[in-house]
């Protein structure tokens, strides 16, 4: 126990920061995700063909590739990008970007993928008959969406969200290994510098358990509020 | 674009593709029996077998495989008694540790696919089997599992497509699997794109391949619907 103690001698401080900087990375990326979903759900719904394509293409190689890969690439190419982008603006010194934003990018596009599949399926189930109805009275295109698909959209997406989070959530350990100090990285740390991996990983292990336990708390309450009336 | 690197690289991936479809093949086949097990614990009705069994699936499958990886691989050697043991052969391996972690992880998973599978069979197949005089062993080995397997097909599917995403952690415990390769060329080239198209254009692959056998299979023993 003593291990766990506040402040210089024990490692209870370091790994409560840990934790929180696993759930602001698991929140960054979870929002990015749904800001590459808002852009490839409509590719997936499109009628062109080309469109289309771009949209499987990316949940197609996202969701078949291992994360790790993702983030290797992310890790070694993500400054090599920035600096290319940089140059043809005149820019040659080097850029370091920092591992929160390279590791919540990379999880994040992952996140994208999975939430990708998920609205696509949610506005699909919706009947066609609520689109036609709207139309038929008269109802603007943004309106309809915001007023009519997304509040219904919303009540089937959450259930397949919880998992898409639950994901997310766990695949933030990997970043780890691009020495972000997160839950993981600081149990190896500690693990590192106590010679005692068992209990700081089991340690870890029940801090991850303890997230997805409140996470699905919080997510179960939404889910009841969104679907009000079913 | 390096393209003499991502043909240099092709055969050196490729050989290491052969580790993790034998990390992919293994953990799968332990990690079905580890499922098929805790399936039927989770029916069991004693509630303190059915609690277990719900309390193993809950813990691997809410904490990463990551954490399971490296509590069998780095904190399992520092119990002095399993050092002991004939597991500490299997335990001091990085290989061994690697498959114990994925078929338990997969494992945890599986029993939750077949669990829900055996609760959608129809009580009513049951009852003819028992108004037939079928004793229950055999209403279970020849009429629920089977059910079960077709039902559990596109879900066991996702599961293996997962598996092999998992397999990727290997190298985090100095395994050279696929992704431990890509990590190696990477890092000593400083080419990480077209490694990756490489490396990813492996997996995808293995990943169609995989989509491809499931569909092929639920066409030939699903159910016609």
């Amino acid at each position: 126990m003593e291990l766990l103690a506040f402040g210089k001698t024990g490692w209870g401080d370091e790994l409560f920061y840990a934790t929180l900087m696993t759930l602001a990375v698991s929140i960054t990326a979870m929002l990015i995700g749904f800001f590459f979903a808002l852009i490839f759900t409509p590719f997936k719904l499109s009628k062109h063909k080309s469109l289309n394509l771009i949209g499987n293409f990316y949940t197609t190689v996202i969701r078949g590739v291992p994360e790790l890969l993702v983030i290797y690439l992310f890790f070694f190419g993500g400054s090599g990008a920035i600096m290319f982008v940089a140059s043809m603006f005149g820019y040659y010194e080097y850029i370091e970007i920092n591992a929160f934003i390279t590791g919540s990018f990379a999880i994040g596009i992952i996140s994208g993928a999975y939430s990708t599949e998920v609205f696509r399926g949610a506005i699909q189930s919706i009947d066609k008959g609520q689109f036609e109805a709207s139309k038929v009275l008269g109802i603007k295109k943004h309106i309809q969406f915001y007023k009519i698909i997304l509040p219904q959209m919303l009540r089937l997406a959450i259930p397949n969200l919880s998992n898409v989070w639950q994901i997310t959530l766990k695949d933030t350990s990997l970043i780890s290994v691009t020495g972000l100090v997160e839950i993981m990285r600081q149990s190896y740390i500690a693990a590192g510098s106590t010679r005692d991996p068992l209990f700081f990983y089991s340690f870890a292990a029940v801090l991850y358990l303890l997230l997805t336990y409140l996470s699905m708390k919080l997510i179960n309450k939404l889910e009841v509020k969104y679907s009000r009336g079913f | 674009m390096d393209f003499e690197l991502m043909i240099g690289s092709f055969p050196k991936l490729l050989s290491a593709t052969v580790i993790t479809l034998k990390l992919l093949s293994l953990s799968l086949f332990f990690g079905l029996f580890i499922g098929l097990l805790f399936a039927i614990l989770r029916m069991n009705k004693n509630p303190i077998v059915n609690k277990f069994a719900y309390g193993y699936s809950y813990v691997f499958r809410g904490t990463p495989l990551l954490v399971q990886i490296f509590i069998i691989y780095f904190g399992l050697g520092q119990i002095e008694y399993l050092r002991s043991t004939f597991l500490w052969v299997m335990l001091k391996e990085p290989y061994w540790c690697a498959i114990i972690a994925f078929a338990l992880n997969t494992g945890a998973y599986t029993s939750e696919i077949l669990r829900s599978a055996f609760q959608t069979i129809k009580p009513g197949l049951i009852e003819a089997g028992k108004s037939l005089g079928i004793p229950n062993k055999v209403i279970f080995y020849k009429i629920q599992i089977p059910i079960a397997i077709k039902q559990s097909l596109p879900a066991y599917g996702n599961e293996i497509i997962l598996m092999l995403k998992g397999t990727s952690l290997a190298s985090t415990v100095t395994l050279m699997d696929l992704t431990g390769v890509a990590k190696y060329i990477i890092s000593t080239t400083f080419k990480p794109i077209e490694v990756f198209i490489v490396a990813g254009g492996i997996y995808l692959f293995m990943t169609f391949c995989v989509h491809n056998l499931i569909k092929f299979l639920e066409k030939k023993y699903g159910f016609q619907t």
